[in-house]
């Protein structure tokens, strides 16, 4: 800054507005700190978002039998709902690169239809990026008519590149209600199940 | 010792001929444009506040004298605990520090006013109309905000039908401050008289320029965030809702990437009162000035990349935590900086306790208290024991009630002198300050215990063996409300002109322009830049006369 001989007025109000700019910048900030923050969480997974299906199944890499992985499950109502919500397993053990399928037992419990939708989560945060499900009903909303009980499919496998330090993985599936946001005509939302 | 009392009042006298006084009746409060007035207008707005925000405090306090609930429901409780934060934050201190920086920042650096008088009208203007919105959807259904200050969805979404009253006064409160920020920036770069480089500026206006660069650099990252929850409520977006493919997590990231600089927003202007209020009544220049910009500035530099300090529990990889927590740690290095150069400036001086000093000592010491026991919050792994306690909120009070809250008021006492022409009631003054200092520690200190035994912070309840400390913790904060009320018949009483009239230099060791003005301070001031004498210069900065003057 230079020394402020007699400023005008002017000088003033275009600091102001050069001020202002930076402002609305800033605001613009906050928005795009969204989609840094996804872009981030999806190279690195460190938010335990579950990278995406593994594309062919004839492309399966190896099985490492030498590794043994406890994989536990974690179901989760959301809301207080009185829903039934539970993996016909506990835990099962595989070996890195072994594909594994896992029921979930779901019923709504309600007099109601309802349209629910299952979010995935991973932990610990490093193995989520090795977590590959190529078939999930987390994958897409699903519909209960009242008192609908459903036995869904996971299909998963631990890629043979889990991090050594890793011997357990716990996946956690959340059940929301989106009936009111998610009406059948929309297609099921791809973001939230593939990121 | 005497200092340079005469030095320039007469060249001040000379200018100060009255050319408009204000205008009479309501009308001149509500359309001034002058930074006296609106800081007049700022100080009182933060002290209603206060007073609001600090019955909200006894609601929670009376609940907590006896575990089980007593007084009032657990939603309600919720409620209190939220707004209380949200209207001490944005209602008392931030007003408080822009209402001081309106007063003395267009005086201390020879201007006739701020930049941009309209904009600082309009900014004041908001306020009220904000908290109006904030503090009536306690009467609307559903109640007002209880997910606590810091409006994490999921749980923040399930407000009522105050939810949006709550995002709008959000709203309202980032552009008042924001407009107050643009206006200290544009006034203290381009309205310094000239003379004034920008390292021989008081410290006051250097550490609220910095201020007003967080301000202007975060708060518009908060309006972003709750602009976020206000179209997840209504207009379906999902960005923090997990079922539409959101992650209520990076809410926290967002939050406290205005957060953490936000509670640099709260106690830089505090640095700066305490930088000037202390080598006053040292009667020394403040050691190190230099340092103090430069620690200022790397506080707010090192401000932008801690925030995740505040969310250690969500799950994040052990690096992020590592890092978090070193750059957390380093921050007490610029920080202890600022308190052993305070204490060095009071080091051999000439000390006298007049008010101001007793708070500004006060706070060297207990704001200390608060910097360690956030020192023992950044240890990541010890963290986890300390999250959402009441070890968090001691530490937290500590920083802003004998932190912030007592610089605001060392300021007023230093400064009313000044504004009003009157000398305050210094008997009255000490009283205040004992009880004040006393009672604050009553009633934060045990909570640092009942923090780390378990404590959760937000819950109307809790265990019984935690009885004793919460009924000290509540007799405290009682006596300090009540006490408070002497600080404002002492101010009301000033501002009556009720007392012993003031000289202009007011303080023997007082040093800068503001003391060259008479006292009261004219409605217009420095109506012509004024030429700076090297004994006001030189006050302020430690290379110059007046240490080798003291040393002698």
């Amino acid at each position: 800054m230079n020394e402020p001989n007699a400023p005008s007025d002017q000088d003033s109000k275009r600091h102001g507005w050069r001020l202002l700019v930076v402002v609305v910048a800033m605001f613009g900030f906050g928005f795009a700190l969204g989609p840094i923050y996804d872009a981030l969480c999806k190279v690195t997974g460190i938010n335990g978002k579950t990278s995406g299906m593994v594309a062919d199944a004839n492309a399966l890499p190896v099985v490492d039998e030498s590794r043994l992985v406890t994989v536990l499950f974690v179901t989760t109502v959301n809301g207080g709902k009185p829903w039934e919500f539970r993996p016909e397993q506990s835990q099962v053990q595989v070996h890195p690169g072994q594909l594994t399928t896992v029921n979930f037992h779901a019923k709504n419990t309600e007099d109601h239809d309802l349209i629910a939708q299952a979010v995935p989560n991973v932990a610990p945060w490093n193995a989520a990026k090795h977590l590959h499900k190529t078939e999930c009903f987390c994958f897409s909303n699903q519909p209960f008519k009242a008192g609908e009980t459903k036995e869904m499919p996971v299909r998963f496998m631990l890629d043979p590149a889990l991090p050594a330090d890793v011997d357990t993985v716990t996946l956690s599936y959340t059940f929301f209600d989106v009936t009111e946001s998610a009406q059948p005509a929309v297609p099921p939302r791809k973001e939230p199940t593939q990121s | 010792m005497a200092s340079h009392d005469h030095a320039h009042d007469d060249h001040a006298h000379g200018h100060d001929d009255h050319h408009h006084g204000p205008e009479k009746g309501i009308m001149r409060w509500i359309k001034t444009t002058n930074h006296k007035d609106l800081g007049t207008l700022y100080l009182i707005f933060s002290f209603t506040m206060f007073f609001i925000g600090g019955l909200m405090s006894l609601v929670i306090r009376a609940e907590l004298w006896h575990p089980g609930l007593q007084f009032v429901d657990p939603e309600f409780f919720n409620q209190m605990t939220t707004l209380h934060a949200l209207v001490m934050i944005f209602g008392g201190v931030m007003p408080g520090f822009t209402g001081l920086a309106n007063w003395m920042v267009p005086m201390m650096v020879g201007a006739s006013d701020m930049a941009l008088p309209r904009v600082n009208n309009w900014g004041f203007w908001i306020l009220p109309f904000a908290f109006t919105l904030l503090l009536s959807t306690l009467f609307m259904p559903g109640g007002g905000p209880a997910g606590g200050w810091t409006m994490y969805p999921p749980l923040v979404l399930q407000t009522g039908e105050g939810f949006p009253f709550l995002i709008f006064a959000i709203h309202l409160m980032g552009i008042s401050s924001i407009t107050g920020a643009i206006n200290v920036v544009v006034t203290v770069l381009n309205l310094r008289a000239p003379g004034m480089t920008l390292l021989k500026m008081p410290l006051f206006c250097w550490t609220w320029l910095i201020t007003a660069y967080l301000l202007i650099a975060t708060m518009p990252v908060l309006a972003g965030a709750v602009t976020m929850l206000l179209t997840d409520k209504y207009f379906a977006t999902s960005f923090f809702t997990a079922s539409g493919g959101g992650d209520p997590v990076m809410f926290q990231h967002i939050f406290w990437f205005f957060g953490h600089p936000e509670v640099y927003i709260l106690i830089l202007p505090a640095f700066g009162v305490v930088s000037t209020i202390i080598p006053t009544f040292a009667r020394k220049t403040l050691f190190g000035y230099d340092s103090m910009v430069y620690a200022t500035a790397s506080i707010a530099f090192l401000s932008f990349i801690v925030w995740a300090h505040h969310m250690f529990t969500v799950g994040m990889p052990l690096a992020g935590e590592l890092f978090f927590m070193f750059s957390t740690m380093l921050i007490a290095v610029p920080t202890g900086v600022k308190v052993f150069n305070w204490i060095a400036t009071m080091w051999r001086g000439s000390m006298t306790f007049e008010t101001p000093m007793l708070f500004a000592i006060a706070f060297v010491f207990l704001f200390s208290i608060g910097g360690f026991s956030g020192l023992m919050l950044a240890i990541a792994p010890v963290d986890f024991q300390y999250h959402d306690t009441y070890f968090v909120v001691a530490h937290f009070h500590y920083v802003l009630v004998p932190g912030a809250v007592f610089s605001i008021i060392a300021a007023v006492y230093y400064w009313i002198p000044k504004w009003t022409g009157v000398m305050y009631n210094e008997f009255w003054g000490k009283v205040h300050f004992w009880l004040s200092a006393i009672f604050i520690n009553v009633t934060f200190f045990p909570q640092h215990f009942s923090g780390l035994a378990g404590m959760q912070r937000r819950v109307p309840d809790y265990a019984v063996q935690f009885v004793d400390f919460n009924m000290i913790s509540t007799i405290g904060a009682f006596v300090f409300f009540i006490a408070q009320f002497i600080f404002i018949f002492n101010m009301i009483a000033c501002m009556a002109r009720k007392g012993q009239k003031a000289s202009d230099r007011v303080w023997e060791g007082a040093h800068g322009l503001e003391w060259t003005v008479p006292s009261p301070a004219p409605y217009h001031t420095f109506e012509d830049p004024p030429r700076i004498g090297d004994a006001e210069l030189a006050a302020v900065h430690d290379s110059g006369a007046g240490y080798s003057d003291h040393k002698h």
